[in-house]
């Protein structure tokens, strides 16, 4: 059964990040198509027992961030000839090398997945043991990854304000 | 077990879109007739049988179903059809994970009454919730009209914004029962606590026994007063009903992301928040009424009680029926304030509906987590 789900949900994954490379003229139609490959990695997650970031999967990824992208894509109306053509040399390059590392990472880590399933503790992925983890071991990367945000935070804002007055 | 997952899903069904749903649009109807000193809807009937009114609602379906279902020139013909199902699958999902009545054990089986008791349910509740802003965006982008674009442009603003604090709003109450799974928070609810014991945990002063009679339910609402008015506010905020429906306010921008549509798909954007108006009541229920429980009555009190002369199992179905019952009184209770509240306020500027979130709920709700967190830690070192 599990594995039947993920099947399913694995294609859906793919066919939403095909539909959204594939779907240049519409970037609104393409960033819908995210919506759906966001959704199925989230149930990805949960078929893993990690269900606390299955669920900000769904909740951060598909319910916020890509909503924001659809806000960003309607207000500004952009087609793709308003790019100059060395911008759009320099982006392919980058995405190529990041594709092709990731690639590389993929064929390093595959033998190690392929072995035996690890057997999980009591409690794994649930939001008590990430809670428990984030706020006593990683303390220090959580409070570093806020002041980040936060900086992040007002820098934008400042940005937009400049532009306001 | 699969036999019982599909009877808790057809009590479900019944009871939310079989009774609650045609009902509502006549409630606030008549709602708004009594409130505005008229008689509201009586004219639809059927061979001079009127039933106060009852028949506007089928009058309604028929109407919109035999309607032409019109797609505009330039539109996205797929975006377009899909859009109302975004908009209304939210709604009914989020049912699966409220319980509408506790945990009984008959015989040598245990059953719970909801349907899929998941251990983060409320974080289930509110990514589900995040979901819904995708039928408002698409609707109003896909129609190829400008104030449908305007119109999905402030839904999908408000909804976002609304989500963070509503989420912020209910970290006090997660503290508050240490769980998200909301079966354990609504079982919780079901005992009371001393409503003068803070006095003699914070400031030492000995409370009289006779004032110890005086208990209150735990319920979430007694726990986090403030918490509930923030989260009722946020999650009316993401219904984008009046006051908060500047989404589609017809004197800036016609009917917003709904506008290009015709005929039962723009009914179903209806339904989806009427819809939304009981599951609304049902969670605020679960999360700060106690959920399916009985102020001052236990279960324990209830299945020992009626069991002692009528044997267990009557008394475990004496408990279900009062729960279940208690569980749709609350969940009525709350369609009504929140009808009542629908034809109280005037609609918001869409400005005042911002700053009503960014400046006013979130450094709130920011500060109701320290204050709860400080409390918690003071009163456990006490106790």
């Amino acid at each position: 059964m599990i594995d039947f789900l993920f099947y399913v949900f694995a294609a859906l994954a793919v066919a939403g990040a095909l539909g959204m490379l594939l779907n240049t003229r519409n970037a609104v139609a393409g960033a819908l198509s995210l919506v759906g490959t966001m959704v199925a990695l989230g149930a990805i997650y949960v078929l893993l027992e990690a269900y606390l970031v299955g669920v900000l999967q769904i909740l951060v990824y598909a319910g916020a961030i890509v909503v924001l992208f659809l806000f960003v894509v309607m207000l500004l109306n952009l087609r793709q000839d308003e790019f100059s053509p060395e911008r759009l040399r320099i982006t392919k390059i980058v995405s190529v090398v990041i594709g092709a590392l990731v690639g590389i990472e993929l064929l390093v880590l595959l033998p190690a997945a392929l072995g035996p399933a690890a057997v999980l503790p009591e409690g794994f992925g649930g939001y008590r043991m990430v809670g428990a983890a984030l706020f006593t071991d990683w303390v220090l990367a959580f409070e570093v990854t806020s002041l980040l945000l936060l900086a992040a935070m007002v820098g934008a804002v400042i940005l937009a304000k400049r532009r306001i007055d | 077990m699969i036999l019982g997952v599909i009877i808790k899903l057809l009590f479900i069904v019944l009871v939310v879109a079989g009774l609650f749903l045609p009902l509502i649009t006549w409630v606030e109807r008549k709602q708004s007739a009594v409130m505005q000193d008229r008689i509201g809807a009586n004219r639809a009937d059927v061979f001079g049988l009127r039933l106060i009114g009852l028949l506007h609602p089928a009058a309604d379906v028929l109407k919109l179903l035999s309607k032409e279902d019109v797609v505009p020139a330039g539109a996205n013909r797929v975006l377009h059809q899909l859009a109302p199902a975004m908009a209304l699958v939210p709604a009914i999902v989020t049912l699966a994970v409220i319980p509408f009545g506790g945990t009984y054990t008959l015989g040598d089986t245990t059953f719970s009454l909801v349907v899929a008791d998941i251990d983060w349910g409320m974080l289930f509740v509110l990514a589900v919730g995040s979901l819904a802003t995708y039928g408002a965006v698409m609707a109003g982008w896909s129609s190829n009209s400008n104030w449908g674009l305007l119109g999905s442009m402030r839904a999908s603003a408000q909804m976002i914004s609304y989500e963070v604090t509503m989420g912020l709003s209910l970290v006090g109450l997660f503290m508050c029962f240490g769980t998200l799974k909301l079966t354990e928070m609504a079982a919780l609810q079901d005992q009371t606590f001393r409503l003068f014991g803070f006095l003699q945990h914070v400031f030492g002063i000995v409370v009289p026994g006779f004032l110890d009679w005086v208990r209150l339910p735990m319920w979430g609402l007694f726990l986090q007063p403030l918490g509930f008015i923030l989260f009722l506010t946020c999650i009316m905020a993401e219904n984008k009903r009046p006051p908060f429906d500047a989404p589609e306010g017809e004197s800036e921008i016609i009917a917003g992301y709904h506008m290009e549509y015709s005929g039962m798909r723009f009914g179903l954007f209806y339904t989806a928040e009427f819809l939304e108006v009981p599951v609304i009541g049902a969670i605020v229920a679960s999360l700060f009424l106690g959920g399916w429980t009985i102020p001052w009555l236990s279960t324990g009190d209830i299945v020992g009680g009626v069991g002692s002369v009528f044997g267990h199992g009557f008394a475990t179905g004496v408990a279900i029926v009062l729960h279940v019952t208690s569980f749709l009184l609350k969940v009525v209770i709350m369609i009504w304030f929140q009808m009542a509240l629908r034809w109280t306020l005037p609609r918001f500027r869409y400005d005042q509906v911002m700053d009503l979130c960014w400046k006013m709920i979130l450094p709130i709700s920011i500060a109701n987590v320290f204050v709860t967190g400080a409390l918690i830690l003071f009163l456990e070192r006490e106790a």
